[in-house]
């Protein structure tokens, strides 16, 4: 088995450089002070070291600092113990405990590996060396020592240590511009500083982290998910990781905030106008799906406010991903009258398994095990609607109708802009006392309870929006007769569940411009590989 | 030292750039003196030599209490809000 190991150079004990590859075969064995087994073996490597030491250059690579020489001393180790503290070496041998021998021939091949301390390999290798070598065999207790014992991990593999070896790597897939924050500078004003923020503080996103946040997907880093208005900068996995570790996200929530970003990013979404908009839209993101529970977000008691840190990392993510990567920033191509607490954060789950009726997603054409992410431009919201009374289904459908009138202003109608209805547990169990209430039939009555004539939209002395006198004229009195409903078509009406079931509260968002001027809702599949 | 990722889409530089040149001069400037020796003597001269080439523009005086501490937020704040250029008489 031919296999070469990467090159090292490395100090000893009294800063004298050896390096690797050398004239020599090399016995390389990789150690740490405080293995019970890497001292079990210690002896045996310095008997080795005394006995080959003519032919086969013998090296220890040691992980543990100052210790090092602590280990050499205890056992008067006598052939170099090289300090690999950074564990730099280990990482690039790629071992896995300590001890770990390997002996290398001159032309780079590795004639012997193994790990731990199985005394069989032991007295092996010594053989082997001896025979090669053409050296008479080390003189060594061996029935002395135990016929087996285990090593220990290798410090390179501590989490701490691997995640900071594995972003400054060769072939590391972290490519993004690294900033260097002086000591005395305090990361998180600098952040704030650089316009990074979205008013509140951020998690410094360290290569460390973002190679963590990195694992949550199987995509690779430089996979390009979208191109981001305004600026259209490039959306890369890499990117997205590193403002979800800004956010606060768990690795585990990136697929998610990636099928997110896809989403915004469509022609239709068009989180350009979204975002740019002075109505103040945000995109609300409401997850389907398996997801939902493996990740931990809320569906239920206060689905849409504080406390559930998947809910609110996520939509924040979103947001910066936006605002750094898009560089859409708040006075700048964002240029909202007054906007609202939806453009820090605005996700959350359908409670599906509360629901009457077929979940978002699949109302949307997806499996019911498909994960989906669906996001809605939304202006407003979201805005109680409070019906603590109502007996009959039709009553809390026509509660839910009327709360919905709000949308823009009460007086206008025809709108053909998308509202979305979170219907609470409550309002759904007395909507269905009486048999199944299709999502249609609510759509229907919502329509119905807020049908009013025409005439009651022009515009007068309590407000002048709606139809102008020279429309209305144009349209002659008849058409002006005509009632209409508070939705152009009941397509604008998107329902969903969540909510504690205690309490007669639903929820509505409402929408923007809804169709090719504005934005349409768009669902992504999330890949979770 | 910490180090971070950009977040961003990398078009703009990390490092604070120097602000716009507007190619004249206008407006009020400040002279800053830290308490150096003999920085109230230059700024003098500057005064000076302002008043001379630049007869439109108007001189404000400000003195640091110290040298060796940061500028008292309230004086930095005055000379923000009440300048247009800081000319500030810096070391020995």
């Amino acid at each position: 088995m031919t296999k070469t190991k990467p090159a090292f150079s490395l100090n000893d004990l009294d800063g004298k450089v050896h390096a690797f590859p050398a004239q020599d075969p090399v016995l390389v064995c990789f150690v740490k002070e405080d293995c019970e087994t890497c001292n079990t073996a210690a002896p045996v490597l310095e008997a080795m070291h005394k006995a080959y030491g003519a032919k086969v250059k013998v090296l220890l690579v040691a992980q543990s600092g100052a210790a090092n020489a602590t280990f050499a001393k205890a056992h008067g180790l006598s052939m170099p113990v090289l300090d690999d503290t950074t564990c730099k070496t280990a990482f690039a041998w790629d071992i896995e405990s300590v001890p770990s021998v390997f002996w290398v021939d001159t032309d780079g091949s590795v004639l012997s590996e193994f790990e731990g301390f199985i005394r069989a390999d032991w007295e092996a290798l010594s053989a082997d060396i001896s025979a090669k070598a053409d050296l008479s065999a080390v003189q060594i207790d061996w029935a002395s020592l135990p016929a087996w014992r285990p090593g220990c991990g290798s410090k390179h593999l501590d989490p701490a240590v691997y995640d900071k070896l594995r972003a400054e790597a060769e072939g590391s897939p972290i490519h993004a511009r690294r900033i260097d924050v002086a000591s005395s500078d305090d990361v998180a004003e600098f952040m704030f500083d650089q316009g990074f923020s979205d008013g509140l503080p951020l998690v410094p996103p360290t290569p460390e982290r973002v190679l963590r946040m990195l694992g949550g997907t199987h995509r690779d880093p430089q996979d390009v998910i979208a191109t981001v208005p305004p600026n259209m900068g490039v959306a890369t996995v890499e990117k997205i990781a590193i403002n979800a570790v800004m956010a606060g996200c768990k690795p585990e929530y990136l697929p998610v905030v990636i099928a997110a970003v896809e989403a915004v990013c469509t022609d239709e979404f068009n989180i350009h106008g979204v975002t740019a908009t002075t109505m103040g839209a945000a995109p609300v993101m409401v997850i389907n799906g398996p997801i939902r529970h493996k990740i931990g977000m809320n569906m239920r008691l206060g689905a849409l406010g504080a406390g559930n840190r998947a809910n609110a990392t996520i939509g924040r993510a979103l947001r910066l991903v936006v605002r750094n990567v898009g560089g859409a920033s708040t006075g700048g191509v964002e240029r909202s009258t007054l906007g609202n607490p939806m453009k820090f954060t605005m996700c959350f789950a359908e409670h599906e398994e509360g629901s009457p009726w077929p979940a978002l997603h699949v109302e949307r054409g997806f499996e019911r095990e498909d994960s989906v992410v669906t996001v809605f431009a939304m202006t407003g919201g979201p805005v109680h609607i409070v019906d603590q009374t109502s007996r009959a289904p039709d009553q809390i459908a026509g509660s839910l109708g009327l709360g919905l009138e709000g949308v823009f202003l009460p007086k206008l109608r025809n709108l053909p802009i998308d509202a979305l209805l979170v219907v609470c547990p409550e309002h759904i169990k007395t909507m269905q006392r009486e048999g199944a209430y299709s999502k249609e039939r609510l759509r229907d009555r919502i329509q119905e309870v807020t049908t009013r004539p025409l005439s009651e939209m022009l515009v007068d002395d309590k407000s002048g929006a709606g139809i102008s006198e020279e429309a209305a004229a144009k349209m002659g009195p008849e058409a002006m007769l005509k009632s209409v409903p508070k939705f152009a078509s009941t397509d604008f009406i998107h329902i969903v569940v969540a909510g504690s079931d205690a309490g007669k509260f639903s929820s509505a968002f409402h929408g923007w411009a809804t169709g090719a001027v504005g934005s349409i809702s768009v669902s992504k599949k999330i890949d979770l590989g | 030292m910490i180090t971070i990722l950009d977040p961003t889409d990398e078009r703009t530089p990390v490092e604070r750039q120097i602000t716009k040149r507007s190619g004249t001069l206008s407006g009020v400037v400040g002279l800053l003196d830290i308490s150096k020796p003999r920085g109230n003597v230059m700024l003098d001269e500057l005064a000076k030599l302002l008043a001379q080439k630049a007869p439109d523009i108007s001189v404000r005086r400000f003195t640091k209490p110290t040298f060796a501490k940061p500028c008292p937020d309230a004086l930095r704040h005055e000379i923000r809000d009440g300048c247009d250029l800081v000319v500030e008489g810096l070391a020995d």
